[in-house]
């Protein structure tokens, strides 16, 4: 689709921004380029629509050498959208959004029209249409900036740090959106960013780029993860890669145990009969009531009676990764993380220890299936027979050092 | 002025009313086809100068040293080639409009925020078309800024072109003088006062309705 040749950039003053780049990014796929500040990410996506001519090597679309195209015109077939959204402060929204198609010549209606649907697209509001740009916030800003790459949908879309210049919360938002786009519309996506979560977030594929404009590596975010090419990348990646390969597991395939998850009805005697410190109490629906703490429960009478510690959190087996899973476990008061069905029922709870041991079972690749459906049993088993003690022991060194827990996921993961 | 003459004759402006409408529209022609006339060499001259940074600086100066010459020296000089015409007048006044808005069309284009430039390029606005339709109407606010402070000046400058018999209502003020009789010196300044803040509001109201998006008051540079 997108395809570098030997392209490099060179400046006169002697810089080189990009060297020696090959590279061929798939269609219909999110394409991130990635790196600190300096190399060469942003010159190379702007290699691609002409902003920038390579020094040398070809920069080709759909097989053709972009040179052959009036810049202007190649522009007009590939969405771009910038950081600080670049609207036009003299421009309606609308008109904002209507800025491609009416370069391509469409009337003023039918590109009204087609502007209007953008703005629903993006999730804004109608009555924003005629507003201007400074009437809006970063956020919606970002969004027309959105709507106006697309406006005469166009197969590519070029974004340079398209969300680095909003807070977290909205950036949050705008990542899920785009997502939810891109499942919708599946263009071929070049992706500029230098924050590396945001590369593991988004992107299907991920080029990592080293100051002097060298190409480290190019791999899927997993991969990039679990095999980082050099010290460069792994450093550049960072120390908690271990707890970010988490999220491509889904916490479906987390074992759990249900030994400790008791109905408010039954007797505190069996709560004592589960040999385990903390048990969880749910409702008729076995949605979760909260903690009781064996050691503190009455003497008779059922866990009703009992004095309940609030949950901490769950995650959820459907939409969950294992990373949620984890963070359930370390922030529960029983350092038992409560897995959940879509429902919100109670499916089973596990600790950290046990998490991390299915974890390194699921990610083995030759049937991993087997592994995991066998890892699972035995944990569970291991779990009952392990007295309290110990297990509060697991979860206390899981609470004091967590970059512990993260370490013993990532090197059994980079072994294989 | 001889004692027991009032400042202002009532009556004498009554007997002049037409006579005054006639002046000051020729006034107002002689004050302000100077500010159109340089906002016409202004804008491409501040575009070039915009493109091209290096040729800023020795047009700024040019401009400057036009500014500096004294009205009637280059009234004087002008009367060689135009004669005591209209032209006369307007030549001067529309050379020293450029010292104020050539800075204001440089200064205006220079607003228009770097990302939006950029993504005008990138969406595929030629190089013209983005001028046009993207630089220069983001540039109005500015633009106008240094057109009111143009149209101000120019207003009260083209008393001066009295010297050569075409000063609009300067004419009042030397006539006033040669028979040291007040009232209509009186009645020209507060006339040519009146039309500087008439063209001023009438300038903010413009920019208003040419810009509904800009909010922020912007000042002549």
């Amino acid at each position: 689709m997108i395809r570098f040749d030997a392209v490099s950039k060179n400046y006169p003053n002697g810089t080189t921004a990009v060297d020696d780049l090959s590279l061929e990014l798939a269609e219909g796929g999110i394409t991130v380029l990635v790196g600190p500040s300096g190399c060469g990410k942003t010159t190379t996506l702007r290699m691609i629509n002409r902003m920038v001519e390579p020094t040398a090597g070809t920069v080709s679309l759909r097989g053709r050498d972009i040179r052959e195209v009036n810049a202007p015109e190649l522009r007009r077939g590939i969405g771009y959208v910038i950081q600080h959204a670049g609207l036009f402060p003299h421009r309606t929204i609308l008109d904002n959004i209507a800025t491609v198609p009416l370069l391509l010549g469409w009337s003023r209606k039918k590109a009204r029209a087609r502007a209007a649907e953008l703005l629903e697209l993006v999730g804004l509001p109608a009555e924003m249409a005629g507003r201007y740009p400074s009437q809006l916030s970063g956020g919606q800003q970002q969004r027309v900036g959105v709507a106006r790459a697309l406006g005469a949908d166009p197969p590519v879309l070029l974004m340079d740090e398209p969300f680095s210049a909003v807070d977290p919360i909205v950036r949050a938002e705008l990542q899920a959106e785009f997502i939810r786009l891109q499942k919708e519309l599946h263009k071929t996506i070049v992706f500029v960013t230098h924050d590396i979560d945001e590369a593991i977030k988004l992107g299907d594929n991920i080029a990592v780029f080293r100051t002097g404009g060298r190409l480290a590596q190019f791999d899927t975010p997993e991969r990039l993860l679990a095999q980082p090419a050099d010290d460069f990348v792994a450093g550049f990646v960072g120390q908690d890669r271990g707890i970010r390969r988490l999220s491509f597991l889904k916490a479906a395939e987390v074992p759990l145990r249900d030994g400790a998850v008791l109905p408010a009805t039954s007797p505190v005697a069996s709560a004592r009969a589960a040999d385990e410190p903390w048990v969880l109490v749910v409702d008729a629906e076995r949605r979760p009531l909260g903690w009781a703490a064996v050691a503190e429960l009455p003497e008779s009478g059922t866990l009703a009676d009992a004095p309940l510690t609030p949950l901490g959190h769950t995650f959820s087996l459907v939409g969950d990764s294992a990373r949620a899973a984890l963070d359930s476990a370390l922030l529960s008061p029983s350092r038992l993380a409560v897995g959940v069905d879509a429902d919100g029922a109670v499916v089973g709870v596990a600790d950290a220890h046990e998490l991390s041991a299915g974890v390194a079972a699921a990610e083995v690749p030759e049937a991993a299936e087997d592994a995991a459906v066998d890892a699972a049993p035995e944990v569970a088993k291991d779990g009952d027979a392990e007295s309290g003690v110990s297990k509060d022991e697991v979860a206390k060194g899981a609470d004091a050092k967590t970059g512990d827990t993260a370490g013993s996921v990532g090197p059994g993961g980079g072994e294989r | 002025m001889s004692d027991g003459e009032p400042l202002v004759r009532w009556a004498w402006i009554g007997d002049h009313l037409g006579e005054l409408a006639d002046y000051t529209g020729v006034h107002l022609r002689l004050g302000l086809l100077p500010v159109l006339f340089g906002l016409i060499i202004s804008v491409p001259l501040g575009i070039l100068c915009h493109r091209w940074r290096w040729l800023y600086a020795p047009v700024l100066t040019v401009a400057n040293i036009l500014y500096s010459i004294p009205s009637l020296a280059l009234f004087m000089i002008f009367v060689k080639y135009t004669g005591l015409t209209e032209r006369t007048v307007m030549i001067p006044l529309t050379l020293y409009t450029l010292s104020v808005l050539v800075p204001n069309v440089v200064d205006g284009l220079a607003s228009v925020p770097e990302p939006v430039r950029q993504a005008a390029t990138a969406l595929g606005f030629g190089p013209v078309r983005r001028v046009v339709q993207v630089e220069l109407p983001i540039a109005v606010p500015v633009v106008i800024a240094g057109v009111r402070v143009a149209a101000v000046s120019s207003i009260s400058l083209v008393a001066v072109g009295q010297l050569i018999g075409q000063g609009g209502l300067g004419y009042y003020i030397t006539r006033g003088l040669q028979l040291d009789f007040p009232t209509p010196i009186v009645t020209a300044i507060v006339l040519i006062m009146l039309l500087a803040l008439t063209t001023d509001a009438l300038l903010v109201l413009a920019q208003r309705l040419l810009t509904p998006w800009s909010r922020s008051k912007v000042t002549a540079t």
